[in-house]
């Protein structure tokens, strides 16, 4: 191994490094590498890549890839990369280099070629080699995400070698995530180490680090009886500071997820909850409008991925507004075309609606099919932000409690803070009243309901944005969200964003606990007991117009 | 004495109760032959109809809409399919005592929820008094505090999203997803003769028959004509001293019991009974059964399941892609045009030729007028 490493060393030295970089040995692994054997091939990648060369390793890779050809038959066969194919006439035709140095060999026909197949076998001696060295050349790599990719690699490795460069590496970090993941690296390496006083500071080190990925290590330290006391004392109290730190975390994320469960339940409901305010209409279609929103979503997508792929990240942006109008016009049409004939009978427009339901779900389904629809994230919506250690809120989440919150602004400045508004609350508290004084009351009628299904059109893209977009896409939530409407009340916006808070923070809550199933039916018995109390909701109308 | 109606009536009755059967007792070449298929189907639609006699009961007459009756119709047939389960016996593709899906699901012990079900007058007392106590429960809760209107109909899909998600998940040990099959015997006689299967359509055809009278018995006493009442303005029946909630909870119960016995038919007639059969839609299925056969008339509930299933038997055969679009369809269509379903419309086609009284077919026929039980809310005052 060290002749090798003198003698490649040597050979480097000695000028051009063609056929010099070549020793004996690993010219005759090349050669080896064209014999149709296994063990032969696998023994000669082992040699090749004990060189460590960068340019042997490339080679490998190559290798691994299928690149690798070898030219003429028997004993006499040359091992050649192949590069950029074209077809001449009715020949493929290849581009060659050779093995080290990747000097150009001209253009041959790819008939000409026998590829040097890298089987299962073959691939797994192969990336021992290319992954130690992958994982250290990744350190350096310009993008964060690679770095830390590395690190977590090596901390999982806990490799005594790989110290010294992960050290390096710390000092010249400046991402502060990476960096942590450079410590926590480092410290697991240490903790593999067998100085007892090393091993009680790294414990340390990963106690504050909160390193959960640290755990096992430090559980096998803690037990471990050959271990002096203090360095199983620094495990456990290790072990304490991360378990504690979990508690955090999770408690942070159920939060987080309480509240991005809430925030869509509030998209949903909110249009709902206008519309059976103002008509006492529970429009049982509004499923199929979200769904028509995200399907909208996946359209524009499509169109801009033909049309303008160098702006598909606007795309979505575009896709909000759009999904918006797709959904309050076929609303109007909804409401135009038959609803309004049914007002004052509310049992039947919840069944009028259903069947509506159907036709939109299964003319979605005949039109783009009964599979799932694949809808892309923008790039600026993948990812998340790290708040803290072992805690990540992705950028989807985010954007829809934030989609929410400015709809939920939005729907509290139109209804109170403009003319529209005030019709639509005038109606809603008393409709021949309104009409009495002048106010068009089928035009209210219309314009709540465009409002309400738009809303749903805009849950229905925030949606895709984490979920599956289905023709059955509305029926997974609608019921939540019809319990929403009901907890909260007819007529008060606070009541729907107290009641989607609620049943979205306890889902999660006690999911953990029960499980999501039975998490649900458990939502079913707390609203019925609720109900109990307030058989109106949350904030019941009161006064001669409650009891009709 | 014998009124169109009443003639028409009776006639429906014979050909369902005695002509379907002895038809199936003719040979095969005969022209009045009905196989044994299409025994088998209408015996299935007779079980759809004496659920929707339950439930026109509720919604027809109350004037409470539940959404959520394949929970009943489920439990009913849960109760049949278990003891059907342990009739199967060693006899089942495992050989084990154990129904075959514990076998796969690793219980090595039947559960003590399943070991009353060895016995038949136990299961069939669980038919009834199952879905009847859970029905009380539920509906005492939700009438008790007047929840009611469409509030009432969220409440009870939730409930049949929440049994159909329940039901669905295998450690229920109601076999999962795949819910309860493969039955062998009932009460000891194989279930695949025709014999067996044309004694079943004879059971449900004569049960449907107890089912319409006894709904045609508390729809014509004092507590229909409260129920209708209830329908139509609650509060005033509130104030006038009766209490609406007890009326309503009655009926809930025993519409409950109806569909449980219903499901009970089903799953031995059928063979299948999965958590399919009591999820959303299915449970608002049945209330189009009721819609366009003709609320508020006992005949039409049972007319509209046999019509619309028959419909959907054929469209699901044929054309599979449009059952959904029609059954969407029939909703809408129904609801507009003949909210008293084709039995109503029928009545007023003959009220309007023969410019006489036709309400000797149930209860008093439902009016536009009179559809709308409960207002919206904040609603105008108008009456």
């Amino acid at each position: 191994m060290k002749r090798l490493l003198v003698l490649l060393f040597v050979a480097w030295l000695a000028g051009p490094p063609a056929s010099h970089a070549q020793s004996p040995d690993t010219l005759k692994a090349l050669a080896d590498l064209a014999v149709d054997n296994p063990d032969t091939r696998e023994a000669a990648v082992a040699v090749i890549g004990s060189t460590k060369d960068p340019k042997w390793l490339d080679f490998l890779g190559a290798l691994r890839d299928g690149n690798v050809y070898a030219r003429g038959k028997g004993k006499g066969a040359e091992v050649v990369v192949g590069g950029a194919k074209s077809t001449k006439g009715d020949a493929e035709i290849i581009e060659i280099t050779s093995a080290y140095d990747r000097k150009p060999l001209g253009a041959v026909p790819l008939a000409s070629l026998v590829e040097i197949a890298a089987d299962r076998r073959l691939r797994i001696a192969i990336k021992p080699f290319l992954d130690a060295d992958e994982t250290r050349v990744q350190l350096e790599n310009p993008d964060p995400e690679t770095r830390r990719g590395a690190a977590m690699k090596l901390a999982y490795q806990a490799d005594a070698g790989a110290a010294a460069a992960v050290e390096a590496a710390i000092k010249k970090e400046t991402v502060p995530n990476v960096r942590h993941a450079l410590e926590e690296a480092l410290a697991l390496i240490r903790l593999a180490g067998t100085d007892p006083a090393v091993r009680i500071l790294a414990a340390q080190a990963l106690g504050a680090l909160h390193s959960s990925d640290a755990m096992p290590a430090l559980q096998r330290l803690a037990a471990d009886t050959a271990a002096t006391p203090a360095e199983r004392n620094a495990a456990t109290s290790a072990i304490r500071q991360i378990e504690r730190w979990s508690l955090l975390v999770r408690a942070v994320e159920t939060a987080f997820q309480g509240a991005s469960l809430a925030s869509i339940l509030l998209l949903m409901a909110l249009g709902l909850a206008i519309v059976f305010g103002l008509m006492g209409v529970i429009n049982m279609a509004h499923g199929e409008l979200m769904a028509l929103g995200a399907y909208s979503t996946f359209v524009v997508q499509n169109v801009f991925r033909e049309r303008w792929p160098e702006r598909f990240d606007a795309y979505f942006v575009v896709a909000l507004p759009v999904s918006f109008a797709v959904a309050a016009l076929v609303g109007v049409i909804l409401e135009r075309g038959v609803i309004r004939r049914l007002y004052g009978r509310p049992l039947e427009t919840l069944l009028l609606t259903w069947g509506a339901s159907l036709i939109i779900q299964q003319a979605l389904r005949l039109y783009f099919g009964a599979a799932n629809v694949d809808v892309a994230s923008p790039t600026w919506l993948s990812g998340g932000f790290a708040l803290m250690t072992g805690l990540t809120l992705p950028f989807n989440r985010i954007f829809i409690i934030g989609l929410a919150s400015v709809s939920v602004a939005a729907m509290y400045w139109l209804l109170f803070r403009t003319d529209t508004g005030l019709r639509i609350r005038a109606v809603t508290q008393n409709r021949s009243m309104s009409s009495c004084l002048g106010v068009r009351a089928g035009w209210v009628d219309a314009t709540t309901f465009a409002l309400g299904a738009g809303l749903a059109g805009l849950a229905g893209c925030a949606l895709t944005q984490i979920g599956n977009v289905g023709p059955s896409l509305g029926q997974n939530y609608i019921v939540d969200s019809f319990m929403v409407v009901v907890t909260g009340g007819v007529g008060k916006l606070l009541g729907t964003i107290l009641a989607a808070a609620g049943i979205g923070g306890l889902n999660k809550g006690i999911e953990p606990a029960l499980g999501a199933v039975f998490a649900k039916v458990a939502i079913l018995i707390a609203v019925i007991l609720f109900l109990q109390r307030r058989p109106a909701g949350l904030f019941a109308t009161r006064g001669r117009g409650a009891e009709a | 004495m014998l009124k169109p109606e009443r003639i028409g009536l009776l006639a429906l009755a014979l050909i369902l109760v005695v002509a379907m059967p002895v038809g199936n007792l003719l040979p095969p070449g005969s022209p009045l032959h009905v196989s044994n298929f299409t025994l088998n189907l209408f015996g299935k639609f007779l079980t759809y109809a004496i659920l929707a006699l339950g439930l026109d009961l509720l919604w027809g007459y109350a004037g409470v809409l539940s959404l959520g009756h394949g929970v009943f119709f489920g439990l009913g047939a849960y109760a049949m399919g278990m003891h059907l389960m342990l009739e199967i016996g060693s006899k089942s593709v495992y050989q084990s005592a154990l129904p075959d899906f514990m076998v796969w699901n690793q219980v090595k012990e039947l559960p003590l929820f399943w070991k009353p079900f060895y016995s038949a007058p136990f299961t069939l007392a669980a038919i009834v008094v199952v879905p009847a106590l859970f029905a009380l429960v539920f509906g005492f809760l939700a009438f008790r505090s007047r929840v009611r209107g469409v509030y009432l109909s969220i409440i009870t899909q939730a409930l049949a999203l929440s049994a159909w998600l329940v039901f669905n998940r295998n450690e229920m040990r109601l076999g999962g997803t795949n819910g309860l099959a493969d039955f062998k015997t009932i009460f000891g006689v194989p279930l695949n003769q025709p014999g067996t299967q044309r004694m079943l359509y004879v059971v449900t055809a004569l049960t449907l028959v107890a089912a319409w009278a006894l709904c045609r018995w508390i729809t014509v006493s004092r507590a229909g004509k409260v129920l209708v009442a209830i329908r139509d303005s609650e509060t005033r029946v509130l104030f006038s001293g009766y209490s609406p909630a007890s009326y309503k909870l009655f009926v809930f119960v025993v519409s409950a019991v109806l569909a449980g016995v219903a499901g009970a038919l089903y799953a031995p007639q059928v063979g299948i009974i999965t958590p399919a059969k009591m999820g959303v839609l299915p449970s608002i299925e049945m209330v189009v059964w009721v819609a366009a056969g003709g609320r508020g008339t006992l005949i039409g509930a049972v007319l509209g399941a046999i019509g619309v299933n028959w419909i959907q038997s054929w469209l699901t055969t044929s054309y599979p892609d449009f059952w959904l679009l029609f059954l969407g369809a029939l909703f809408m269509s129904v609801v507009l045009f003949i909210p008293d379903g084709v039995v109503g419309a029928l009545a007023r086609a003959a009220q309007f030729l023969r410019r006489r009284s036709a309400s000797t077919l149930g209860a008093p026929l439902l009016g536009r007028a009179t559809l709308g039980s409960s207002r919206m809310p904040g609603g105008s005052d108008t009456t």
